[in-house]
Protein backbone atom coordinates (compact mmCIF):
# COMPACT_ATOMS: atom_id res chain seq x y z
CA UNK A 1 0.00 0.00 0.00
CA UNK A 2 1.32 3.61 -1.06
CA UNK A 3 -0.15 6.13 1.75
CA UNK A 4 0.81 9.51 0.26
CA UNK A 5 -0.48 13.24 1.56
CA UNK A 6 2.19 15.71 0.21
CA UNK A 7 2.11 19.28 -0.83
CA UNK A 8 4.69 20.86 -3.23
CA UNK A 9 4.92 24.52 -4.17
CA UNK A 10 5.84 24.36 -8.24
CA UNK A 11 5.87 27.21 -10.44
CA UNK A 12 2.51 27.72 -11.65
CA UNK A 13 0.51 25.62 -8.85
CA UNK A 14 0.17 24.31 -5.53
CA UNK A 15 0.73 20.18 -5.98
CA UNK A 16 -1.22 18.42 -3.41
CA UNK A 17 -1.86 14.85 -3.13
CA UNK A 18 -3.93 12.69 -0.40
CA UNK A 19 -4.64 8.84 -1.04
CA UNK A 20 -4.13 5.68 -0.53
CA UNK A 21 -2.86 3.55 -3.99
CA UNK A 22 -3.05 0.18 -4.16
CA UNK A 23 0.27 -1.33 -5.40
CA UNK A 24 -1.35 -4.31 -7.03
CA UNK A 25 -0.89 -4.33 -10.70
CA UNK A 26 -0.94 -1.56 -13.06
CA UNK A 27 -2.44 1.79 -11.08
CA UNK A 28 -2.54 4.84 -13.58
CA UNK A 29 -2.15 8.00 -12.93
CA UNK A 30 -3.66 10.34 -15.95
CA UNK A 31 -3.89 13.56 -16.54
CA UNK A 32 -2.98 16.74 -19.33
CA UNK A 33 0.44 17.58 -19.49
CA UNK A 34 1.25 19.92 -16.85
CA UNK A 35 -1.18 18.11 -14.23
CA UNK A 36 1.40 17.38 -11.81
CA UNK A 37 2.01 13.42 -13.03
CA UNK A 38 6.15 13.68 -13.23
CA UNK A 39 6.18 15.24 -9.88
CA UNK A 40 4.02 12.52 -8.13
CA UNK A 41 6.61 10.63 -9.59
CA UNK A 42 9.31 12.15 -8.63
CA UNK A 43 8.24 12.71 -5.47
CA UNK A 44 7.45 8.95 -4.57
CA UNK A 45 11.17 8.04 -5.91
CA UNK A 46 12.72 10.72 -3.68
CA UNK A 47 13.81 13.28 -6.65
CA UNK A 48 11.91 15.58 -5.20
CA UNK A 49 10.96 16.49 -1.70
CA UNK A 50 8.09 18.10 -0.67
CA UNK A 51 7.30 20.93 1.47
CA UNK A 52 4.92 19.37 3.62
CA UNK A 53 3.62 15.63 4.22
CA UNK A 54 4.59 12.32 4.50
CA UNK A 55 4.89 8.99 1.84
CA UNK A 56 4.80 5.24 3.05
CA UNK A 57 5.28 2.36 1.30
CA UNK A 58 4.06 -1.07 2.90
CA UNK A 59 4.17 0.76 6.67
CA UNK A 60 7.90 1.83 5.42
CA UNK A 61 8.11 5.63 5.60
CA UNK A 62 9.81 7.19 2.52
CA UNK A 63 9.61 10.85 3.67
CA UNK A 64 8.01 12.82 6.40
CA UNK A 65 8.72 16.40 6.79
CA UNK A 66 7.48 16.33 10.56
CA UNK A 67 9.76 13.63 11.62
CA UNK A 68 12.19 14.81 9.62
CA UNK A 69 12.86 11.77 7.71
CA UNK A 70 13.54 11.47 4.01
CA UNK A 71 14.98 8.55 2.50
CA UNK A 72 17.38 9.16 -0.60
CA UNK A 73 16.54 7.82 -3.96
CA UNK A 74 19.35 5.31 -3.90
CA UNK A 75 18.32 3.54 -0.82
CA UNK A 76 14.07 3.51 -1.40
CA UNK A 77 14.35 0.25 -3.68
CA UNK A 78 11.80 2.11 -5.99
CA UNK A 79 12.40 1.85 -9.86
CA UNK A 80 11.74 4.19 -12.15
CA UNK A 81 11.64 4.20 -16.15
CA UNK A 82 11.21 7.50 -17.46
CA UNK A 83 10.11 8.96 -20.63
CA UNK A 84 12.73 9.34 -22.59
CA UNK A 85 14.91 6.19 -21.53
CA UNK A 86 17.89 7.82 -20.72
CA UNK A 87 19.92 4.66 -21.02
CA UNK A 88 23.45 5.41 -20.40
CA UNK A 89 25.10 5.88 -23.62
CA UNK A 90 28.74 5.14 -22.43
CA UNK A 91 27.84 1.76 -21.57
CA UNK A 92 26.89 -1.27 -23.34
CA UNK A 93 23.09 -2.58 -22.99
CA UNK A 94 24.59 -5.57 -20.57
CA UNK A 95 26.89 -2.30 -18.25
CA UNK A 96 23.19 -0.51 -17.96
CA UNK A 97 21.30 -3.55 -16.83
CA UNK A 98 23.23 -4.67 -14.26
CA UNK A 99 24.26 -1.04 -13.00
CA UNK A 100 22.01 -0.81 -10.17
CA UNK A 101 21.59 -4.62 -9.10
CA UNK A 102 23.43 -5.15 -5.84
CA UNK A 103 24.35 -9.16 -6.02
CA UNK A 104 23.67 -10.17 -9.61
CA UNK A 105 21.00 -13.25 -9.58
CA UNK A 106 21.46 -15.06 -13.21
CA UNK A 107 18.23 -16.74 -13.01
CA UNK A 108 16.58 -13.32 -12.24
CA UNK A 109 18.89 -11.66 -14.90
CA UNK A 110 17.60 -14.90 -17.53
CA UNK A 111 14.27 -14.06 -16.35
CA UNK A 112 13.68 -10.53 -17.12
CA UNK A 113 15.81 -10.70 -20.28
CA UNK A 114 13.78 -13.56 -21.76
CA UNK A 115 10.37 -11.42 -20.72
CA UNK A 116 11.68 -8.24 -22.05
CA UNK A 117 13.44 -9.99 -25.17
CA UNK A 118 16.58 -8.26 -25.05
CA UNK A 119 19.05 -10.40 -24.91
CA UNK A 120 20.23 -10.47 -28.37
CA UNK A 121 21.05 -6.32 -27.74
CA UNK A 122 23.40 -6.84 -24.18
CA UNK A 123 26.77 -6.24 -26.57
CA UNK A 124 25.15 -3.14 -28.42
CA UNK A 125 25.59 0.30 -27.03
CA UNK A 126 22.27 2.45 -26.60
CA UNK A 127 23.02 4.65 -30.10
CA UNK A 128 22.78 1.55 -31.85
CA UNK A 129 19.00 0.80 -30.66
CA UNK A 130 15.81 1.48 -32.10
CA UNK A 131 13.25 3.62 -29.32
CA UNK A 132 11.37 0.27 -28.28
CA UNK A 133 14.28 -1.61 -27.80
CA UNK A 134 15.74 1.31 -25.38
CA UNK A 135 12.80 1.76 -22.95
CA UNK A 136 12.69 -2.72 -22.93
CA UNK A 137 16.43 -1.97 -21.36
CA UNK A 138 15.34 0.45 -19.54
CA UNK A 139 12.91 -1.52 -17.83
CA UNK A 140 15.32 -4.66 -17.60
CA UNK A 141 17.56 -2.16 -15.69
CA UNK A 142 14.67 -0.76 -13.18
CA UNK A 143 13.50 -4.67 -12.33
CA UNK A 144 17.02 -5.50 -11.72
CA UNK A 145 17.18 -3.52 -8.80
CA UNK A 146 14.78 -5.90 -7.12
CA UNK A 147 12.32 -2.64 -6.61
CA UNK A 148 9.17 -2.87 -4.36
CA UNK A 149 7.54 -0.82 -7.08
CA UNK A 150 8.31 -0.07 -10.57
CA UNK A 151 7.40 3.46 -11.80
CA UNK A 152 6.30 4.59 -15.32
CA UNK A 153 6.24 7.76 -16.38
CA UNK A 154 4.87 8.31 -19.95
CA UNK A 155 6.88 5.24 -21.28
CA UNK A 156 5.39 5.08 -24.58
CA UNK A 157 4.91 8.50 -25.17
CA UNK A 158 8.53 8.80 -27.82
CA UNK A 159 7.14 5.88 -29.48
CA UNK A 160 5.36 5.12 -32.52
CA UNK A 161 2.00 3.06 -32.52
CA UNK A 162 3.74 -0.58 -33.67
CA UNK A 163 6.06 -0.11 -30.75
CA UNK A 164 3.70 0.95 -28.45
CA UNK A 165 1.72 -2.10 -28.93
CA UNK A 166 4.77 -4.03 -28.27
CA UNK A 167 6.08 -2.66 -25.43
CA UNK A 168 2.04 -2.80 -23.77
CA UNK A 169 2.35 -6.92 -24.56
CA UNK A 170 5.78 -6.49 -22.25
CA UNK A 171 4.20 -4.71 -19.74
CA UNK A 172 1.26 -7.03 -19.37
CA UNK A 173 4.09 -9.84 -19.16
CA UNK A 174 5.74 -8.06 -16.31
CA UNK A 175 2.51 -8.39 -14.48
CA UNK A 176 1.72 -11.47 -15.00
CA UNK A 177 5.02 -13.18 -15.22
CA UNK A 178 6.92 -11.03 -12.52
CA UNK A 179 4.33 -9.79 -10.55
CA UNK A 180 5.56 -6.30 -9.56
CA UNK A 181 3.64 -3.52 -8.81
CA UNK A 182 3.63 -0.73 -11.48
CA UNK A 183 2.18 3.08 -10.82
CA UNK A 184 1.56 3.98 -15.11
CA UNK A 185 1.91 7.83 -15.72
CA UNK A 186 0.32 8.81 -19.09
CA UNK A 187 -2.00 11.37 -21.06
CA UNK A 188 -3.34 8.49 -22.78
CA UNK A 189 -6.95 7.05 -21.96
CA UNK A 190 -6.20 4.07 -24.36
CA UNK A 191 -3.38 3.00 -22.58
CA UNK A 192 -5.48 3.43 -19.63
CA UNK A 193 -8.02 0.78 -20.42
CA UNK A 194 -5.71 -1.29 -22.04
CA UNK A 195 -3.24 -1.94 -18.55
CA UNK A 196 -4.64 -0.31 -15.78
CA UNK A 197 -7.00 -1.79 -12.64
CA UNK A 198 -6.68 1.52 -10.96
CA UNK A 199 -7.12 5.21 -11.84
CA UNK A 200 -6.07 8.51 -10.09
CA UNK A 201 -6.90 11.50 -12.46
CA UNK A 202 -5.20 14.99 -11.66
CA UNK A 203 -5.77 18.32 -12.51
CA UNK A 204 -3.74 21.27 -11.67
CA UNK A 205 -1.89 19.50 -9.63
CA UNK A 206 -5.08 18.03 -7.62
CA UNK A 207 -5.98 14.21 -7.39
CA UNK A 208 -9.99 14.75 -8.44
CA UNK A 209 -10.91 11.30 -8.97
CA UNK A 210 -9.45 7.71 -7.88
CA UNK A 211 -11.50 4.13 -8.45
CA UNK A 212 -11.25 1.06 -10.67
CA UNK A 213 -10.29 1.44 -13.89
CA UNK A 214 -13.89 0.81 -15.22
CA UNK A 215 -15.67 3.12 -12.54
CA UNK A 216 -13.00 5.85 -13.71
CA UNK A 217 -14.03 5.79 -17.68
CA UNK A 218 -18.02 6.11 -16.97
CA UNK A 219 -17.32 9.47 -15.38
CA UNK A 220 -18.51 12.31 -17.73
CA UNK A 221 -15.89 14.46 -17.76
CA UNK A 222 -13.58 11.52 -18.58
CA UNK A 223 -16.09 11.28 -21.78
CA UNK A 224 -15.63 14.99 -22.58
CA UNK A 225 -11.85 14.54 -22.80
CA UNK A 226 -12.50 11.21 -24.91
CA UNK B 1 66.40 18.24 -36.57
CA UNK B 2 68.45 17.21 -33.68
CA UNK B 3 68.31 19.17 -30.52
CA UNK B 4 71.10 20.08 -28.33
CA UNK B 5 71.95 19.10 -24.65
CA UNK B 6 70.50 22.60 -23.87
CA UNK B 7 67.63 22.53 -25.66
CA UNK B 8 66.58 18.56 -24.53
CA UNK B 9 67.23 19.89 -20.96
CA UNK B 10 64.89 22.62 -21.11
CA UNK B 11 62.39 20.53 -23.63
CA UNK B 12 62.23 17.65 -20.07
CA UNK B 13 61.97 20.18 -17.81
CA UNK B 14 59.05 21.98 -19.27
CA UNK B 15 57.34 18.57 -19.79
CA UNK B 16 57.91 18.47 -16.39
CA UNK B 17 56.56 21.22 -14.82
CA UNK B 18 53.68 21.48 -16.76
CA UNK B 19 53.01 17.67 -16.43
CA UNK B 20 53.68 17.75 -12.40
CA UNK B 21 50.94 21.02 -13.01
CA UNK B 22 48.24 19.55 -14.42
CA UNK B 23 48.54 16.05 -12.81
CA UNK B 24 48.42 17.89 -9.13
CA UNK B 25 45.91 20.28 -10.07
CA UNK B 26 43.59 18.29 -12.34
CA UNK B 27 41.50 16.72 -9.06
CA UNK B 28 40.87 19.94 -7.98
CA UNK B 29 40.02 21.54 -11.34
CA UNK B 30 37.06 18.69 -11.43
CA UNK B 31 35.75 19.36 -7.98
CA UNK B 32 35.85 22.89 -8.53
CA UNK B 33 34.00 22.74 -12.05
CA UNK B 34 31.59 20.23 -10.45
CA UNK B 35 30.88 22.60 -7.87
CA UNK B 36 30.06 25.83 -10.03
CA UNK B 37 28.57 23.18 -12.46
CA UNK B 38 25.81 21.54 -10.25
CA UNK B 39 25.89 23.59 -6.63
CA UNK B 40 23.67 26.14 -5.77
CA UNK B 41 24.86 28.44 -2.15
CA UNK B 42 25.47 31.79 -1.25
CA UNK B 43 28.76 33.63 -2.94
CA UNK B 44 28.97 31.56 -5.44
CA UNK B 45 29.30 34.31 -7.82
CA UNK B 46 32.08 35.21 -5.95
CA UNK B 47 33.71 31.94 -5.65
CA UNK B 48 33.37 31.95 -9.19
CA UNK B 49 35.69 35.21 -9.62
CA UNK B 50 38.06 34.00 -7.45
CA UNK B 51 38.43 30.60 -9.59
CA UNK B 52 38.72 33.10 -12.84
CA UNK B 53 40.73 35.55 -11.54
CA UNK B 54 44.04 34.32 -12.89
CA UNK B 55 42.46 34.83 -16.36
CA UNK B 56 42.26 38.67 -16.23
CA UNK B 57 45.25 39.30 -13.59
CA UNK B 58 48.57 40.00 -15.07
CA UNK B 59 50.95 37.39 -14.91
CA UNK B 60 53.54 38.93 -12.54
CA UNK B 61 50.96 39.84 -10.65
CA UNK B 62 50.15 36.45 -9.98
CA UNK B 63 54.10 35.89 -9.29
CA UNK B 64 54.19 38.86 -6.87
CA UNK B 65 51.48 37.50 -4.69
CA UNK B 66 53.27 33.68 -4.49
CA UNK B 67 55.78 34.99 -3.99
CA UNK B 68 54.37 36.57 -1.01
CA UNK B 69 52.03 33.84 -0.19
CA UNK B 70 54.21 30.77 -1.02
CA UNK B 71 57.87 32.31 -0.80
CA UNK B 72 60.08 30.89 2.01
CA UNK B 73 59.13 34.21 3.69
CA UNK B 74 55.29 34.04 2.68
CA UNK B 75 52.82 33.05 5.42
CA UNK B 76 51.75 29.10 4.02
CA UNK B 77 55.18 28.77 2.29
CA UNK B 78 56.88 28.89 5.91
CA UNK B 79 54.39 26.64 7.51
CA UNK B 80 54.93 23.93 4.89
CA UNK B 81 58.65 24.42 4.79
CA UNK B 82 58.69 24.27 8.61
CA UNK B 83 55.68 21.69 8.54
CA UNK B 84 56.51 19.54 5.73
CA UNK B 85 60.09 20.71 4.33
CA UNK B 86 58.23 21.53 1.42
CA UNK B 87 59.57 24.71 -0.36
CA UNK B 88 58.28 25.97 -3.64
CA UNK B 89 61.46 28.83 -3.58
CA UNK B 90 63.11 29.26 -6.71
CA UNK B 91 63.21 25.18 -7.73
CA UNK B 92 60.72 23.02 -10.62
CA UNK B 93 58.08 22.88 -7.96
CA UNK B 94 57.43 26.13 -7.15
CA UNK B 95 57.50 26.88 -11.72
CA UNK B 96 55.31 23.87 -11.15
CA UNK B 97 52.45 26.01 -8.60
CA UNK B 98 53.00 29.25 -10.73
CA UNK B 99 51.97 27.00 -13.70
CA UNK B 100 49.17 25.60 -11.93
CA UNK B 101 47.81 28.79 -10.91
CA UNK B 102 47.79 30.40 -14.28
CA UNK B 103 46.65 27.76 -16.19
CA UNK B 104 43.77 26.52 -13.04
CA UNK B 105 40.81 28.32 -14.54
CA UNK B 106 41.12 27.89 -18.61
CA UNK B 107 41.11 23.74 -17.69
CA UNK B 108 38.09 24.76 -14.89
CA UNK B 109 36.17 26.39 -17.19
CA UNK B 110 36.36 23.84 -20.14
CA UNK B 111 35.29 20.84 -16.99
CA UNK B 112 32.35 23.09 -16.31
CA UNK B 113 31.10 23.32 -19.86
CA UNK B 114 31.38 19.43 -20.29
CA UNK B 115 29.37 18.96 -17.02
CA UNK B 116 26.97 21.45 -17.48
CA UNK B 117 26.51 19.90 -20.97
CA UNK B 118 25.34 16.19 -19.47
CA UNK B 119 21.63 15.59 -18.96
CA UNK B 120 20.65 15.81 -15.12
CA UNK B 121 18.23 13.63 -15.63
CA UNK B 122 21.10 10.74 -16.28
CA UNK B 123 22.40 11.10 -12.77
CA UNK B 124 18.90 10.66 -10.79
CA UNK B 125 18.40 8.13 -13.14
CA UNK B 126 21.37 6.52 -11.58
CA UNK B 127 20.77 7.61 -7.99
CA UNK B 128 17.14 5.65 -8.68
CA UNK B 129 19.28 2.60 -9.60
CA UNK B 130 20.70 2.46 -6.12
CA UNK B 131 24.24 4.77 -7.01
CA UNK B 132 25.21 6.90 -4.05
CA UNK B 133 25.90 10.62 -5.19
CA UNK B 134 30.46 9.50 -5.11
CA UNK B 135 29.38 6.57 -7.49
CA UNK B 136 27.31 8.90 -9.55
CA UNK B 137 30.06 10.92 -10.36
CA UNK B 138 32.31 8.34 -10.95
CA UNK B 139 30.40 6.63 -13.34
CA UNK B 140 28.19 8.50 -14.72
CA UNK B 141 29.49 12.50 -14.84
CA UNK B 142 33.24 11.93 -14.58
CA UNK B 143 33.40 9.68 -18.26
CA UNK B 144 31.19 11.57 -20.12
CA UNK B 145 32.71 14.58 -19.39
CA UNK B 146 35.36 12.79 -20.73
CA UNK B 147 35.78 15.04 -23.85
CA UNK B 148 36.04 18.42 -21.87
CA UNK B 149 38.19 16.76 -19.28
CA UNK B 150 40.32 16.34 -22.12
CA UNK B 151 40.27 20.00 -23.34
CA UNK B 152 40.89 20.94 -20.38
CA UNK B 153 44.39 19.16 -19.85
CA UNK B 154 45.65 20.26 -23.30
CA UNK B 155 44.30 23.89 -22.83
CA UNK B 156 45.92 23.72 -19.26
CA UNK B 157 48.77 21.91 -20.67
CA UNK B 158 50.01 24.44 -23.41
CA UNK B 159 49.12 27.67 -20.81
CA UNK B 160 51.43 25.76 -18.56
CA UNK B 161 54.45 25.18 -21.55
CA UNK B 162 53.72 28.98 -22.43
CA UNK B 163 53.64 30.39 -18.89
CA UNK B 164 56.40 33.26 -18.27
CA UNK B 165 55.50 36.27 -16.24
CA UNK B 166 54.18 34.52 -13.24
CA UNK B 167 57.07 32.00 -13.22
CA UNK B 168 60.13 34.56 -13.72
CA UNK B 169 58.25 36.72 -11.30
CA UNK B 170 57.79 33.57 -8.27
CA UNK B 171 61.17 31.67 -9.16
CA UNK B 172 63.01 33.70 -11.20
CA UNK B 173 65.11 32.05 -14.20
CA UNK B 174 67.56 29.58 -13.28
CA UNK B 175 69.52 26.92 -15.58
CA UNK B 176 68.34 23.25 -14.94
CA UNK B 177 65.62 24.39 -12.57
CA UNK B 178 62.79 26.45 -13.56
CA UNK B 179 63.79 27.83 -17.14
CA UNK B 180 61.28 26.29 -19.00
CA UNK B 181 61.21 27.01 -23.04
CA UNK B 182 59.94 30.68 -23.01
CA UNK B 183 62.12 31.78 -20.26
CA UNK B 184 65.11 29.70 -22.70
CA UNK B 185 63.69 31.72 -25.29
CA UNK B 186 63.30 34.80 -23.55
CA UNK B 187 66.92 34.21 -22.16
CA UNK B 188 68.84 33.47 -25.81
CA UNK B 189 66.75 36.53 -27.03
CA UNK B 190 69.05 39.02 -24.55
CA UNK B 191 72.55 37.36 -25.95
CA UNK B 192 73.99 38.75 -29.26
CA UNK B 193 73.68 35.96 -32.12
CA UNK B 194 70.82 34.09 -29.88
CA UNK B 195 68.04 34.26 -32.64
CA UNK B 196 68.69 31.32 -34.15
CA UNK B 197 68.99 29.21 -30.79
CA UNK B 198 65.52 30.75 -30.05
CA UNK B 199 64.16 30.17 -33.20
CA UNK B 200 64.51 26.77 -32.78
CA UNK B 201 63.35 26.35 -29.43
CA UNK B 202 60.57 27.83 -31.26
CA UNK B 203 60.02 25.64 -33.51
CA UNK B 204 60.13 22.81 -30.68
CA UNK B 205 57.79 24.70 -28.68
CA UNK B 206 55.13 24.53 -32.24
CA UNK B 207 55.87 20.83 -32.38
CA UNK B 208 55.11 20.07 -29.03
CA UNK B 209 51.97 21.82 -28.66
CA UNK B 210 50.89 20.20 -32.55
CA UNK B 211 51.46 16.93 -30.89
CA UNK B 212 49.30 17.45 -27.71
CA UNK B 213 46.48 19.06 -29.73
CA UNK B 214 46.64 15.83 -32.14
CA UNK B 215 46.98 13.44 -29.31
CA UNK B 216 43.25 15.03 -27.60
CA UNK B 217 41.46 15.27 -30.94
CA UNK B 218 42.79 11.35 -31.35
CA UNK B 219 41.53 10.84 -27.99
CA UNK B 220 38.21 12.40 -28.31
CA UNK B 221 37.04 10.96 -31.45
CA UNK B 222 37.85 7.57 -29.59
CA UNK B 223 35.01 8.83 -26.93
CA UNK B 224 32.75 9.74 -29.53
CA UNK B 225 32.69 6.54 -31.30
CA UNK B 226 32.02 4.70 -28.18
CA UNK B 227 29.19 7.04 -27.12
CA UNK B 228 27.78 6.58 -30.98
CA UNK B 229 28.38 3.31 -31.06
CA UNK B 230 30.30 2.78 -34.58
CA UNK B 231 32.90 0.96 -35.33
Amino acid sequence: MLNINVSKKLASFVFEFKHEINCQGVTAILGVSGSGKSTLINLINGLIKPDIGYINLNQETLVNTEKHVCIAPEKRQIGTVFQDALLFPHYRVIKNLTYGAKSLNSERFDEIVTVLNIGSLLNRYPAMLSGGEKQRVAIGRALLTNPQLLLMDEPLSALDMPRKKELLSYIDKLVSDLNIPIIYVTHNINEVKRIAQHVAVLEQGKLIDYGSTEQILQSNYLKEWL
Amino acid sequence: MILTEFEWQTLLLSLKIAGAAIIFSLPVGILTAWILARCQFIGKSLFDSIVHLPLVLPPVVLGYLLLLTMGRHGFIGEWLDKCFHLSFSFNWQGAALASAVVAFPLMVRSIRLAIESIDCRLENVARTLGAKPFRVFMTITLPLAFPGILMGIVLGFARCLGEFGATITFVSNIQGETRTLPLAMYTLLQIPDGESAALRLCIVSIILSLVALFLSEMLNRWHKKKLTGSK
